[in-house]
């Protein structure tokens, strides 16, 4: 086989960068399945506001740091709104009626955006003082950019931890993953913590997408694709489950990124080279829902159930 | 024996669907034509999905998928020079009905949220498949070489033939729905729907009466397919998009779902309002997308409950 | 000895650290009336879904009619002749009550793969259903949606629909809860009638309805059966009084 040490190292470290992307979006989505049992399909709409209002920021103000850190609590704003306007109705509501208003929210979002800014797509550039690479190895130069987001990912997921297991709130949170209607008979505010919840999800996604800028072009619709990885991410690591979202993130990420680049010129090993390459690309885009359908059949719950959901 | 509002709904409205040709000839309007039998193409793909989602409860977000199948059916043999429709449209049934029985049979074992996702999740990758076909078109896609050819007097390319026989295969689906969801068989997946756990604790085990119900949607809505491809006599991956299967489900819940008549409705009306919109303006997603909203929030019981009356829907 | 129908041996359930079913030991007779009482969090819920087939038990067995139906979902074991009904009514409610028993019936007649004729049509399945609910006094309610019914007729649906799957032993969480005196008393007299032709399993906590209709009781504590026996040995136990007075105390 001649796939090299440092291609191999190097998608791995792009799968980590795609997983962390993944499991921003993640967190806040499984929190909100299992604690408001909200199906949202519009949450690919807040990465996609996410991004845009970050590079809308970083024009203004000619600083990329200062966009991101804009567009976080915009995008939160935005979120909680949302969650104000149209989603406080629907909790109550079937799945039915929650797939179908958000799937409305999506098309309102889109041609909101494509009135703003247009429906071509925008290419935004890394900032000077991220761009380049740096030593991971020796031989092996890594984009920085990709390398802060991971590190930024890593950040993300201590805190999140933190925060759901060292603090009250993070209490409330994870009792509500596992049984909603007994944390609302103990007392506590389940419009505040769903609000909370809600808002916290948005401003994860909103990240993701400040991040997503300069790595992935910025356009309308560039929520749904991300949108249903991150549903795989969530059915094979557990609907409410933070844990099954670092997993299942890293799993998935892992299996796309490294499928994409690897399949084919390791199907060419086994079967004819013309072959591979009609093949390759074919079972790489459907990998991970093979991965998700696997998943499933031996654990339908998923790899990390929040406890007592099963 | 008296005749219930809702058979003189259905009559006239089949009646109205029947004469559109002739008016359409007569006013030289033909754009009119077109336009139902699209609507009439969609309405079967919504009627096969009421089957699972009004009937059985099974929310289904990757109906589209089963289109897409029935399409590229047609598509790919036409493109190898096949174009016997009997062949393509008997494969258009096979391949989404065996594709729905594959689904089916990993979904199923899941329920509530995780179903509604891993129904999405598997048309995507059936869309993304599609996608990598670089030979028939890839992400552009494919004209459609020929329509499907049957023989005798039935020559798809006559407009108004073609008209009545998406006409004939509504009424039999409508029909041979009806029966279906009267049967014991159907009575299962309605009960199941009404309350899975008193329908197991009475010994129904509720899996493979689902299951049989999904593939029976998935060959309707492959053969729906094969007659939107040749409708538009192109066909591209985006028939499979799961924005596709979000339109078809409100056809459902639109025209009133659960009833099997209301999904034809929604169909007809969903379209028109996409054409009137998209008159308006290039923008007109940002109008649609509320209005899905309002219905969901305001009129879940649908139009056909309030043409036909409130005795549409029982069980 | 009589012929046992229902043998249960070591049953045991964990809920996380609370242990809901302690090494459960019972026999109940072919055409026996057993009761199983006990105070709040005892198991008993916790028991009957083991029974039912909702719950897996963690160890133990069970056996009815001669087989070990411990691995067995719910509806296998309904189709081998274990009815249940629900301690909050569980009926298709957007059905007519008739439409809910042919329902039962047609689940027990099997044949469920018919696609054309309409089962509301066919004679096989209505007129058994007919004959049920006029069985429990509904006959003339048929045609009501279930979801019209009052709480009461609704439970009596609930025995309809479980009678006319033709079981072999009945299985009942707290048939008479939510009813007025008269509707009790109606339930328990109709449940009196039907001791000698099936066996049946009761949970409940109305005392009367028990020392009418139990040939045996069995006391659960804390997951455990502390007592088993007639109901004037029952009555007489130091043991169930010091677990119900006990329980006042604490």
């Amino acid at each position: 086989m001649s796939i090299n040490f440092a291609l191999l190292l190097e998608q791995t470290l792009n799968g980590l960068q795609y997983g962390v992307m993944l499991f921003l979006m993640a967190a806040g989505l499984t929190l909100v399945f299992g604690i408001m049992n909200l199906v949202n399909l519009a949450h690919g709409s807040l990465y996609m506001v996410g991004a845009y209002l970050a590079t809308a920021f970083t024009e203004k103000t000619g600083s990329f740091v200062l966009g991101v850190a804009l567009a976080l609590p915009a995008t939160l704003l935005v979120g909680v709104v949302v969650e104000i306007v149209a989603l406080r109705t629907l909790y109550e509501r079937d799945h039915l009626d929650q797939v179908l208003a958000t799937f409305g929210l999506i098309l309102f979002f889109n041609e909101l955006v494509a009135i703003v800014w247009g429906r071509a797509a925008i290419f935004t550039s890394v900032p000077p003082f991220l761009s380049g690479h740096f030593r991971v190895l020796p031989g092996l130069p890594y984009p920085t950019y990709r390398a802060v987001i991971i590190l930024v990912g890593i950040a993300v997921a201590i805190m999140l931890w933190a925060l759901v297991t060292r603090t009250r709130l993070g209490m409330r949170i994870r009792a509500g993953a596992s049984n909603r209607t007994m944390i609302s008979a103990l007392g506590v505010d389940i419009r505040q913590l769903y609000t909370f919840v809600f808002g916290l999800g948005a401003a994860l996604a909103g990240l993701a997408g400040a991040m997503a800028g300069p790595v992935y072009s910025v356009q309308p619709g560039m929520g749904e694709g991300i949108l249903i990885q991150v549903f795989v991410v969530i059915v094979i690591g557990g609907i409410g489950s933070i844990r099954g979202a670092v997993v299942g993130a890293i799993v998935v990420g892992m299996a796309d990124t490294l499928g994409r680049a690897f399949l084919k010129p390791l199907l060419a090993t086994i079967i004819s080279p013309p072959a591979a390459d009609k093949a390759g690309p074919a079972l790489a885009s459907m990998s991970i829902y093979l991965l998700m359908a696997a998943v499933l059949f031996f654990r339908p719950e998923g790899l990390f159930p929040a406890r007592g959901r099963s | 024996m008296a005749i219930s509002r809702r058979t003189l709904a259905l009559v006239a409205g089949g009646a109205l669907l029947a004469l559109v040709p002739p008016i359409a000839a007569l006013t030289n309007q033909p754009f009119y034509l077109d336009l139902f039998r699209r609507m009439m193409i969609f309405a079967i793909a919504a009627v096969s999905l009421d089957l699972i989602l009004g009937y059985g409860g099974m929310v289904s977000f990757g109906h589209a998928a089963y289109l897409g199948i029935g399409a590229y059916a047609v598509g790919i043999p036409a493109f190898h020079g096949v174009d016997n429709g009997w062949l393509q449209w008997g494969l258009a049934i096979a391949a989404s009905a065996l594709a729905a029985a594959v689904i089916g049979a990993v979904s199923l074992r899941t329920s509530g949220v995780s179903f509604i996702m891993i129904t999405l999740a598997f048309a995507q990758m059936l869309y993304y498949l599609g996608i990598s076909l670089e030979t028939y078109g890839g992400d552009n896609g494919m004209r459609l070489a020929g329509r499907s050819r049957f023989g005798g007097p039935i020559d798809l390319r006559e407009p108004a033939v073609f008209y009545y026989v998406v006409l004939a295969i509504l009424v039999l689906l409508l029909t041979l729905g009806n029966r279906l969801v009267a049967s014991r068989f159907g009575m299962v997946i309605r009960a199941a729907r009404s309350n899975e756990v008193r329908a197991r604790a009475i010994g129904f085990s509720p899996f493979r009466y689902k299951l049989t119900a999904f593939v029976i949607a998935g060959g309707a809505g492959g053969l729906a397919g094969a007659l939107l491809a040749n409708q538009t006599e192109y066909l591209t991956p985006d028939f499979m998009h799961w924005t596709r299967s979000g339109e078809i489900m409100f056809m459902v819940i639109l025209g009133g779902m659960g009833t099997l008549f209301g999904p034809v409705i929604g169909a007809v009306v969903l379209l028109l309002l996409e054409d009137v919109l998209s008159a308006l303006t290039t923008h007109w997603q940002i109008i649609l997308g509320p209005i899905l909203i309002l219905v969901v929030l305001f009129a879940k019981r649908g139009l056909f409950g309030l043409v036909a009356g409130a005795e549409t829907r029982d069980g | 000895m009589a012929d046992t129908l229902l043998a249960i041996r070591g049953l045991s359930k964990h809920f996380g650290g609370l242990l809901a079913s302690d090494r459960i030991d019972l026999d109940v007779a072919r055409g026996e009336t057993h009761a199983i009482i006990g105070p709040n969090g005892a198991g008993k819920t916790t028991l009957i879904g083991q029974l039912a087939g909702d719950l897996r038990p963690d160890s133990g067995s069970i056996h009815f009619a001669g087989q070990d139906v411990t691995r067995l979902d719910a509806p296998h074991r309904a189709r081998r002749g274990l009815a249940r009904s629900f301690q909050v009514t569980s009926i298709f409610r957007e059905f007519s009550a008739l439409d809910n028993v042919a329902l039962a019936v047609q689940a027990h007649a099997g044949r469920s793969f018919r696609f054309w004729r309409s089962a509301r049509s066919e004679p096989a399945l209505r007129e058994p259903a007919r004959a049920a609910l006029e069985a429990v006094g509904l006959g003339a309610r048929a045609d009501v949606l279930a979801a019209r019914l009052a709480h009461g007729e609704q439970r009596q649906l609930e025995i309809a629909m479980a009678l006319a799957t033709e079981p072999r032993m009945l299985l009942l969480d707290e048939p008479v809860a939510g009813m007025g005196l008269d509707e009790s008393q109606k339930m328990v007299r109709f449940l009196a009638m039907l001791r000698r032709r099936i066996t049946i399993v009761l949970v409940e906590h109305d005392m009367d309805a028990v020392f009418t209709l139990a040939d045996r009781i069995s006391v659960m504590v804390y997951g455990r059966i502390i007592a088993t026996g007639t109901p004037s040995e029952v009555r007489g136990s130091d043991d169930v009084r010091r677990a119900y007075l006990g329980e006042d105390r604490a």
